[in-house]
């Protein structure tokens, strides 16, 4: 095949830490071969140079907490051929959700001396919920390896091979034993998404979910599991609410236990 | 007439997202903004009611570039709320993990952030075409700061090994020994780095600083000391919040710390430096001298020489620490919540980072203040450049942009952590 121009790839952020845009400077290996395959055609970041789009592929960061990213992401989708989002903000509404339980109203006076300042929407949510996503990458935050399978595998025009398993698969793999049954540990294992590679159990302490759900969690049992451990409700809401406490399969369970 | 104004929509090479403002009247300048336009996440509003030991994690979540900080300045709280000291190997191994941090940190700023700046490229990327040897000396680097914290506190980013009272594994004496031979070469290249950015051109510029950093009677400061200043402040950290506050000013597009009593100071790798070049390892300390810096530098573009000098001294604090490392019995000191307010303040990379809470008696947070170190800088940055500017103003546009992106790039400043701050207000002309 002939020499074909390089694709071009944008990086955006929206309400987030800047972990998972700092995950692909942090492939210190691939890094070079990464940027020489591809056009780096905006990553605020990592350059001051900008590249008008359209893009090939965007990768998104962040979630949707003000008016003006509301409209933002569109133009983004707009001018991107495919859109990925990455972490647990973009793919949930991230620890910034934690709002969506309250009246945001009353939180900002508790940051801000003058609240007239400031513009906020009453919820933060993920990209999905504006615009059409054409792949979501989980975890907060998301796991570099998997970042740079994806970029990979949509640049080769394949599907990315990503787990939709369990923690607890992963902890079986390492030969990690299991912190619940063994130590009577509270773990969010059985319901979280795997793709960290078990870290939590195997430094002795539950997961705590920062990959959000697995495909069809069963929480209910889990909860029960904790709560013969002796977890009490209100450790039930928290333990579900935290950097995915947005994300369906949480949200729920963290209410069921809020009644 | 004669009006212009420099106006960066988007400021690159910074951790988060900001803009700079900057409006030139009959060469005079008018106003300068920081417009800090990350949305805000209120952090501190849902803390409220969250257990003590959630906060580390929580709270790391507020910057992916100084997660180590965080959870440092919330354990030291939650710590001295409930009288807890920590000591020994538990204690060498939190400045362990803190070097990791320090070295990822710092060798992300220097090469991949910042000296573009200094030899003229848009990124690192581009200036790796020229610059090969020393772009992969700087990743291999930063790498090494990163194995640090993979191997300690499990990630690199947003570690999952630490909590209050210590960590939930010690990490055990080969994997530490592990590290070893990196580490021999990361300080070596750390001196390099040192030379290396010593031939870069400085802009002549300085101010009378008020430089702000902990101190500590045996040790270049990372988790513990008293908080000092290049003018006689000398307090325990407990009082800061009576010398050091925040305002809302009306046309200011961030929440500005102060100094009750004088204004803006300044954080970060030249405050720590200039206060404490003493206590800097005697390489380190070569390594400064060899690169023309004397025991103080008012000059904040120098402030990339510093962090290769601070990033000798983690090099070799953690050789020290991983050196005479011994397995602690427990990984953690068990603590119980009571009734109490608790105080954290430690040397994130670019700065100190203050957090107080009050607890109830079963250890839930009843409020929480975040001051992360940006927001501490946000004065010294507008100051700079306000000076900065009205100097070079016969310089054209674009080179005089660059140059005031490179004046707020010697902070490394992480608008993440500062949007607690956010006023987002887009003056356009």
């Amino acid at each position: 095949m002939a020499a074909v121009r390089k694709p071009k790839i944008a990086v955006w952020k929206f309400a987030s830490c800047d972990g998972c845009q700092l995950s692909l400077l942090d492939c210190e290996d691939e890094l070079l071969s990464v940027v020489g395959a591809v056009e780096i055609a905006n990553f605020p970041e990592a350059t001051r140079a900008v590249v008008k789009g359209p893009y090939d592929i965007s990768l998104v960061e962040g979630s949707i907490t003000t008016p003006h990213d509301e409209e933002r992401i569109h133009t983004i989708r707009r001018s991107s051929k495919l859109l990925i989002t990455i972490g647990a903000c973009a793919t949930s509404g991230g620890i910034q959700a934690l709002r969506n339980f309250k009246n945001v109203a009353d939180f900002i006076p508790m940051v801000y001396a003058k609240p007239e300042y400031i513009e906020t929407l009453s919820k933060s949510t993920p990209i999905n919920d504006h615009v059409f996503v054409d792949f979501q990458l989980r975890g907060c935050p998301i796991n570099k390896l998997q970042l740079v399978e994806v970029l990979n595998a949509f640049l080769n025009r394949r599907k990315p091979v990503t787990p939709a398993h369990g923690v607890c698969m992963e902890c079986k793999r390492r030969g990690t034993v299991c912190v619940m049954v063994a130590n009577g540990t509270p773990c969010l294992g059985p319901v979280t998404l795997a793709g960290c590679g078990a870290l939590c159990p195997a430094y002795d302490r539950g997961c705590y979910g920062c990959f959000g759900p697995k495909e069809t969690p069963n929480t209910t049992s889990m909860s029960a599991g904790w709560t013969a451990l002796g977890v009490t409700e209100p450790e039930l809401v928290r333990a579900f609410r935290s950097f995915n406490a947005y994300a369906e399969a949480f949200r729920k369970e963290s209410e069921a236990h809020e009644r | 007439m004669n009006a212009k104004t420099i106006k960066v929509d988007v400021l690159a090479r910074v951790e988060g997202e900001g803009g700079l403002f900057v409006r030139v009247r009959d060469q005079r300048v008018t106003e300068v903004k920081l417009n800090i336009f990350e949305p805000p996440r209120f952090f501190e509003a849902f803390l409220r009611g969250r257990k003590f030991n959630e906060a580390p994690d929580i709270t790391a979540r507020i910057c992916g570039i100084c997660p180590v900080a965080y959870q440092m300045s919330s354990c030291h709280a939650a710590e001295e709320a409930f009288g807890v000291h920590i000591e020994g190997p538990i204690r060498e191994l939190r400045r362990l993990l803190y070097c990791g941090e320090w070295i990822e940190s710092h060798a992300l700023h220097i090469y991949m952030l910042h000296a573009p700046d200094f030899l003229g490229y848009e990124d690192v990327i581009r200036m790796a075409k020229d610059h090969p040897d020393a772009v992969q000396r700087g990743l291999r680097l930063k790498k090494i700061g990163n194995q640090i914290m993979t191997v300690v506190g499990g990630r690199e980013i947003h570690p999952i090994n630490v909590r209050v009272g210590g960590f939930y594994k010690a990490p055990s004496k080969p994997q530490l020994k592990g590290l070893t031979e990196d580490l021999k070469w990361a300080r070596d290249a750390a001196v390099e780095t040192c030379h290396w950015v010593s031939t870069f051109t400085f802009p002549d510029f300085q101010r009378d600083y008020e430089f702000v950093a902990l101190r500590h009677p045996d040790e270049y400061p990372l988790n513990e000391g008293r908080l000092v200043s290049s003018k006689g402040l000398d307090i325990p950290i407990q009082e800061y919040e009576q010398h050091f506050a925040e305002e809302h000013h009306k046309h200011s597009n961030a929440l500005h710390s102060a100094l009750l009593e004088r204004g803006s100071y300044f954080v970060g790798p030249l405050a720590r430096y200039n206060l404490n070049f003493d206590k800097l390892t005697p390489l380190a300390q070569k390594a400064a001298r060899t690169a023309g810096l004397a025991a103080t530098c008012r000059n904040p573009f120098q402030g990339i020489l510093v962090r290769a000098v601070e990033t000798v001294y983690a090099c070799e604090e953690a050789l020290r620490i991983i050196g005479h490392y011994e397995v602690p019995d427990k990984p953690f000191v068990d603590v119980t919540p009571r009734v109490a307010i608790g105080h954290g303040c430690t040397e994130a990379p670019r700065g100190i980072l203050y957090h107080r809470y009050r607890y109830d008696d079963r250890g839930l947070i009843l409020n929480a203040k975040i001051v992360p170190p940006t927001s501490q800088n946000l004065k010294a940055m507008e100051e700079d450049l306000s000076e900065f500017v009205s100097a070079r103003l016969h310089l054209p546009n674009d080179r005089l942009q660059w140059q005031c992106e490179q004046a707020i790039r010697n902070y490394d400043p992480c608008i993440s952590c500062a949007t607690h701050f956010l006023k987002l207000r887009v003056e356009r002309e």
